[in-house]
């Protein structure tokens, strides 16, 4: 399939990519006050590094693909729980703005 | 062609992760999330994985996205607001963000996979066509990897008793 042979000459693209989209990331979760954006960025994180694992894995084996599956779990598994939490925070303070949340600074 | 496709989707993925950065609205930020989650599907598949594509696709793009939306129709968070992004400091966190993504990319370009570990070009491409595109994830999956399978179903189950218990106003 010619289509699928000439994949591995993508790492380096592939590596660059993905560190650009988790720069944009760490950018989000540095710059945004929202919590749920802040949340959406940090699943943007972690899709990046899922695409750096699936680039490495043209060249070291099917390994990181079935790693890319448990950071999809913990992913889903994230994602649940701090929804709650910024379900439970929301009901107590009726905002999601991070810079109005202190409820551990005293 | 495949060149061609890849770096469509990859502008695709980078030009909706920033548009989901800086929208206002949480909700239009969701929706260009869900658009790079589908460019990054489209990027697996050409990278040779077209299981993990499928997978992205049901469950980021599917589940983890319907989740944020249904948590920002619930909370009525949808409106736009007044831009939370920061003036000075922002300028200086993006300044120093772009420096370690200067370094990064000059390090990638520099990274050379060592030889004795490198699979031999199409390696991967074979198995899938042996053992199929779930094969040959499942394969390591219930064989290599079966004690860390069966403590991610733990991890779920306490994310599941997690999030019931934070989220119900009383028990």
């Amino acid at each position: 399939m010619p289509f699928l042979q000439q994949s591995t000459e993508l790492l380096g693209s592939a590596l660059a990519v993905s560190a650009i989209l988790f720069s944009l990331g760490v950018a989000g979760v540095l710059l945004r006050r929202n919590a749920i954006v802040v949340f959406m960025c940090i699943e943007l994180m972690l899709n990046a590094v899922n695409l750096t694992f699936i680039a490495l894995a043209q060249q070291l084996g099917r390994d990181g693909h079935v790693f890319v599956l448990f950071v999809m779990a913990v992913a889903a598994a994230e994602a649940a729980v701090g929804l709650a939490i910024i379900l439970a925070v929301y009901r107590h303070k009726q905002t999601v703005n991070l810079d109005k949340v202190n409820l551990l600074s005293g | 062609m495949q060149v061609l496709s890849f770096w469509l989707f990859s502008g695709l993925a980078i030009v909706s992760a920033l548009m989901c950065i800086t929208r206002r609205s949480a909700v239009v930020s969701a929706m260009w999330l869900v658009l790079t989650m589908f460019s990054l599907a489209a990027l697996f598949v050409i990278l040779g994985a077209q299981f993990i594509g499928a997978i992205q696709v049901l469950v980021y793009a599917g589940a983890i996205m319907v989740l944020f939306l249904f948590v920002i129709m619930l909370l009525n968070l949808g409106r736009d607001e007044p831009t939370d992004l920061p003036g000075r400091l922002g300028g200086l966190i993006m300044l120093g963000v772009a420096t370690v993504l200067a370094v990064e990319l000059w390090a990638v370009t520099k990274i050379v996979p060592v030889g004795e570990i490198r699979l031999p070009a199409g390696a991967l491409e074979s198995v899938v066509e042996q053992e199929g595109a779930v094969g040959a994830i499942s394969g390591p999956l219930f064989r290599d990897y079966i004690v860390p399978f069966e403590i991610t179903s733990v991890l779920l189950l306490a994310a599941v008793v997690g999030a019931v218990v934070l989220a119900k106003r009383r028990l």
